[in-house]
């Protein structure tokens, strides 16, 4: 076993390892957050030594398992891949801190099974970026599934467990009903199912039957969230905090946008999909979620809900980078997968601190709050113009250039959607953040800390790391857009 | 209508059958649907003994051509059906449909001594024999999320 | 098969004799346990006679792996006069399934049976589940189809009588098995009318010159008249919808035991021997088959995995899930066959020794907490992930693979399933599997969820973790299951070699 293929099996072992772990050490809550914290810079370990080899045209790859004859359960690295690993595992770090400030905070029952399943999803989400074929991918990808599902309907109640069943039912039923047959079929039609440079498809089926396809493994990735597969989303809001950022801001979701990237780069190939009309169509659909989304958040009081619906706007943009003809987005594309988790994750964990020390949840309750919690909101400030796409935010250039290769590649719907988008955002994030830092409203007194001290300081120390890492991604972007150029031969 | 004469057996097979499993799913009472059901199973042990009869046939058991009852046998059947079908100068009918049916036959009394048995252990759990009161009885056992257990 | 060629552990003259000792061990086993002084020498005869029928049915795999086919006559008696037993790789498959699940469901009966059977009639039970074992061991390995008749009513009759024993715990099971003695006599006498109708029309009792003779005769009114007796007769027996009204009340109500065995082999047999007469004796390739298989068969199983799964959903009783589940995974088998390719057949097989697997798991899993807990119901179970962790994490596993996630055995037989229709041009079979597996999702998520989401009501009875003699085998079964979802090349050679055997060198 060389180097790089024991770098895959520890990136999946140590989340299984540290799932175990948690599971054993459960009665003991510092040891086994501890643990988690642990397990989280092991991982980072092995993702950034594991991005640094695939930056130097280095493609380690490792067969797991041969579970049927032309079947194999293999794993293959690719810069897309190592990014999606990487941020994952950071962001994971990171929000461990802010899990524990959270859960400890509010008290939370069943503590033991939410550490657990976070490892079970992070071994999901290893499982998914490193995926050398559609197999692997869609069996990471229902492990990601089930294995949040405990955390969505964490708190037990008839509420959350209505929406562990929403949840499961739409993620479920598009990858059963339409992602399991698309990937079959193109294990059929091509004789295996492996992610190919240039195109597994390429030259093997007619644009008919390519366009049937590709609509199948588009809608079955369902994580994507772009419409009408999106309702799962802002249903998944009544999971605590820590799992809304982490997973709903960044695992989950982006696991759905990074499968159809994967799928538009690998399966079908730039060439192919710049020729299919279902292509066009799905960036108009794209278009739209992008539009219709922002206008349902302007109109969304709840902080979380507003936030899971710029999401889905947020997600069909990558969406979009990776159907524009010539893979003309897709660094871009991979950029803004990477800005659009940074800055989301902050937004999340800045509603989870104020939840914590105030029980507020809605937007109207929030005036005049950031008084008295100036770091979070203005951190809240930091990841919201990031979204927007203001300089000197991360969110900026990936923006920036996802509408310069819209408009280079003749897509003017696509490119007015976004633009009228970060207008709209702009719109329903940022006046929280600065009516929260106003003087409050002279006939209501903001809402009471419903704990003495505020948030703790594990909530707030998270969000202040994330709400930096986007202002340095904004002087990064170019180191990042040069990693990812290699795959499929992305133009910048 | 001679179709009907001359297969006067398969009729009566046919008769049996459906009068079995009629009996077997118009009553609700136990001790009848038995019935009923060996009277269907019997069928079946008609029915191969019919498709075994050879016509002019006698039973499986060795006899010489030449003694007086074999000589009878050959002048009722005809010396045709004798060429055709003869063993030695002797018509017999085919055993093995006997045999089966033999077994089969086994097999059916094993059968309704199983199910007897369980009739009467049900009567003693419930107090009937009847499938609707006892339908009745567990329903209400259910609807009250309770299962008593037999005596 | 390459892997049971190297197996080769038996004395020269075992090997020879195995077809035979494969059904007489059970079956001398059934005479010793029904005369043994108590309840433990019984289990331990139990135990022993169905470990020896694995260590036969080895052996039996060998000499197929070896051989091709194996071909016994019963007493040196060759056919037409004698009864010729014939063992294919497909005989093979369904001998290993069922010694080896009898084998498990044995070693678990020591537990059970003290909670589920008055102790007066431990050694008979012992004796009747070697008497079923032996049946269906007959039934699988026997080229007769008289002598298929007569093994599946040995089978069945020990069957009736050990679902009634049921009756301890909840007497709903007497009325369950008397109705199953119905049903199955009924199916039985049909095959047997059927199996006439072949004899008048070929002479013969051997499937195998049925089947040559069948060829000759064309489009005979009396074969089509056998074949639509044989195929509705096994229909019942295997519970095949719209047949299947006898079937969960027999599965809910009967001993754990019982659960275990019957609903990881006596279908399945029943299934078998259909298949036998489907492929093997008929020739699919003519049009009566074809169309029987493309318009009757396929809409029927499709037919059996949508609506079963919703009654499946609907159900209140746990093993009432489970049961018309089992029904429901039988379309599933059903539909991979009714499409009538070799790949689709073994597909078909595949999700056969799969399901046994989790099906076996999960009614294991269900048993040993019911050792000592009388809760039957999604209310009762609710919050016994917590109190018996390791048992339902066991029924999670199976749970997991009956719906089909990744990484189970179950999955990985649906994925062929799927594979097999797209290839067939079937789509409307890939709807109805994707849909189906949502249901299951729907019912086998509705329990998962009571298990490990809700609590318990305060003062319910609560339940217990299962004895360490039932978490072994039950752990061993999940094990497998998990291990069949990675690397599933071992069952599916087994599958691969069945269906090439049934379909012989057909596409």
């Amino acid at each position: 076993m060389n180097t790089g293929e024991l770098l895959i099996a520890l990136a999946l072992a140590l989340p299984l390892f540290a799932a175990a772990a948690t599971y054993a050490v459960g009665r003991m809550p510092d040891v086994r957050e501890t643990l988690t914290l642990v397990s989280a810079i092991g991982l980072t370990i092995i993702t950034l030594s594991m991005a640094v080899r695939t930056g130097a045209g280095d493609a380690p790859q490792l067969v797991m398992a041969r579970p049927l004859q032309g079947l194999e359960l293999a794993f293959r690295l690719e810069p897309l891949g190592a990014l999606f690993a990487l941020m994952a595992s950071v962001l994971w770090g990171i929000n461990s801190m802010f899990s524990i400030g959270y859960m400890r905070g509010k008290r939370e029952p069943n503590q033991t099974r939410f550490y657990v399943c976070f490892c079970f999803a992070i071994f999901g989400v290893m499982g998914i970026a490193m995926a050398a074929n559609l197999f692997t991918l869609f069996v990471f990808y229902e492990v990601l599934t089930f294995s949040t599902y405990p955390l969505v309907a964490h708190k037990g109640d008839e509420p959350a467990r209505r929406a562990g069943r929403i949840y499961l039912a739409i993620l479920v039923g598009a990858s059963v009903t339409l992602l399991l047959p698309g990937i079959i079929a193109v294990q059929a039609i091509a004789g295996s199912t492996d992610f190919v440079e240039g195109g597994l498809l390429q030259g093997k089926v007619n644009l008919d039957v390519g366009g049937i396809l590709l609509a199948l493994l588009v809608f079955g990735a369902a994580k994507a969230a772009l419409m009408p597969v999106h309702s799962w989303l802002p249903t998944a809001m009544v999971a605590p905090a820590p799992v809304s950022a982490l997973l709903h801001a960044v695992a989950v979701v982006k696991a759905g946008v990074f499968t159809i990237m994967k799928i538009s780069a690998f399966t079908f190939g730039p060439n192919l999909i710049g020729h299919m009309p279902v292509a066009q169509w799905l960036l108009w659909l794209a278009a739209a979620t992008i539009v219709i989304s922002s206008l349902v958040a302007m109109r969304k009081d709840d902080l979380k809900a507003r936030l899971a619906w710029s999401t889905i706007g947020q997600l069909a943009y990558v969406t979009s980078a990776a159907l524009l003809p010539a893979a003309a987005g897709f660094a871009a594309g991979g950029l803004h997968l990477l800005a659009h988790a940074v800055a989301k994750i902050t937004l999340f964990m800045c509603a989870g601190a104020i939840y914590v020390a105030t029980g507020a949840t809605r937007v109207s309750q929030m005036r005049g709050l950031g008084r008295r919690m100036p770091v979070v909101f203005f951190c809240f400030l930091v990841g919201a113009l990031s979204i927007v796409g203001m300089p000197p935010f991360a969110g900026m250039w990936s923006k920036f250039l996802l509408i310069t290769a819209s408009f280079g590649s003749e897509e003017w719907i696509t490119a007015t959607a976004m633009i009228v988008s970060s207008m709209l955002s702009l719109f329903y994030l940022a006046p929280i953040a600065i009516r929260g830092l106003l003087p409050p409203a002279s006939d209501a007194a903001p809402v009471e800390f419903v704990r003495p001290g505020g948030a703790p300081g594990l909530t707030v120390a998270p969000l202040v790391i994330t709400a930096i890492a986007s202002v340095a991604l904004f002087f990064f972007a170019d180191e990042v857009i040069a990693f990812l150029v290699p795959v499929a031969g992305a133009a910048p | 209508m001679s179709a009907v004469l001359t297969h006067f057996n398969y009729v009566a097979v046919i008769v049996l059958m459906m009068g079995g499993l009629y009996i077997l799913l118009s009553t609700g009472n136990l001790v009848r649907r038995m019935i009923g059901l060996a009277i269907f199973q019997t069928s079946t042990g008609l029915f191969y003994i019919s498709l075994g009869k050879v016509s002019g046939g006698t039973a499986a058991i060795t006899l010489d051509a030449v003694s007086a009852e074999g000589q009878a046998l050959a002048a009722r059947a005809g010396a045709e059906q004798v060429a055709r079908y003869g063993v030695e100068g002797v018509i017999y009918s085919n055993p093995l449909p006997h045999v089966l049916i033999l077994t089969a036959i086994v097999v059916g009394v094993a059968t309704l001594a199983v199910g007897l048995a369980i009739a009467v252990r049900l009567r003693e759990a419930y107090g009937t024999i009847e499938t609707d009161e006892i339908q009745a009885l567990d329903r209400v056992l259910t609807a009250a999320g309770q299962v008593e257990p037999a005596p | 098969m390459i892997t049971f060629e190297a197996f080769y552990a038996a004395p020269p003259a075992l090997t020879a004799h195995a077809p035979a000792l494969l059904v007489v061990g059970p079956l001398i086993g059934a005479c010793v346990a029904a005369l043994s002084p108590n309840s433990r020498w019984a289990w331990m005869i139990s135990v022993g006679s169905t470990i020896f029928a694995v260590w036969m049915a080895l052996c039996l795999a060998g000499e197929v792996a070896r051989q091709g086919v194996v071909n016994y006559y019963m007493g040196g008696f060759a056919p037409p006069l004698g009864i010729a037993f014939r063992i294919d790789a497909l005989g093979v498959m369904m001998a290993l399934l069922v010694s080896s699940v009898s084998a498990a469901a044995a070693l678990y009966s020591g537990h059970a049976l003290d909670a589920e059977v008055r102790s007066s009639k431990h050694t008979l039970f012992q004796a009747g589940f070697l008497l079923c074992v032996a049946g269906l061991l007959g039934l699988v390995s026997t080229g007769d189809a008289f002598n298929a008749f007569v093994f599946l009513e040995v089978s069945s009759i020990g069957t009736y009588a050990l679902i009634a024993a049921g009756e301890r715990r909840d007497r709903r099971a007497l009325p369950a098995a008397f109705n199953y003695l119905i049903m199955g006599t009924i199916g039985a006498t049909f095959y047997v009318i059927g199996v006439g109708f072949l004899y008048a029309a070929t002479g013969t009792l051997n499937m195998a010159d049925i089947a040559a003779r069948v060829v000759t005769l064309g489009d005979s009114r009396m074969v089509q008249a056998g074949f639509a007796f044989i195929v509705v007769g096994l229909g019942l027996k295997a519970a095949m919808f719209p047949l299947h009204g006898w079937l969960p009340g027999a599965y809910a109500h009967a001993p754990s035991l019982m659960n275990i065995f019957l609903s990881a082999t006596a279908t399945k047999a029943a299934l078998y021997l259909m298949v036998r007469f489907l492929f093997g004796v008929f020739e699919p390739g003519s049009d009566f088959a074809y169309h029987f298989m493309a318009w009757v068969l396929g809409p029927l199983a499709g037919a059996a995995a949508v609506i079963c799964s919703i009654q499946a959903a609907f159900e209140k009783e746990f093993r009432r899930v489970l049961a018309f589940s089992s029904v429901a995974q039988v379309g599933y088998i059903l539909l991979g066959l009714s499409i009538g390719t070799t790949a689709a057949a073994s597909a078909g097989f595949l999700h056969l020794l799969a399901h046994a697997l989790m099906k076996a798991t999960l009614f294991m899993a269900v048993g040993g907490v019911a050792l000592h807990f009388r809760g039957r119901t999604l209310d009762d179970f609710a919050g016994a992930g917590r109190d018996a962790p390791w048992t339902m994490a066991a029924f999670a596993t199976g749970a997991a693979s009956l719906i089909g996630i990744p990484l189970t055995a179950g999955f990985l037989s649906k994925w062929r399933l799927i594979e097999a229709s797209l290839a067939a041009g079937q789509i409307w079979m890939v709807v109805v599997i994707a849909i189906s597996s949502l249901l299951a999702l729907a019912y086998a998520g509705r329990m998962l969820e009571a298990i490990f989401f809700r609590t318990a009501a305060p003062g319910a009875e609560r339940a217990k973790e299962a004895p360490l003699g039932v978490l072994v085998p039950l752990w061993i079964l999940a094990g497998f299951c998990v291990w069949f979802g990675i690397d599933a090349s071992l069952p599916e050679s087994i599958a691969i070699a069945g269906a090439q055997a049934l379909m012989g060198g057909r596409p």
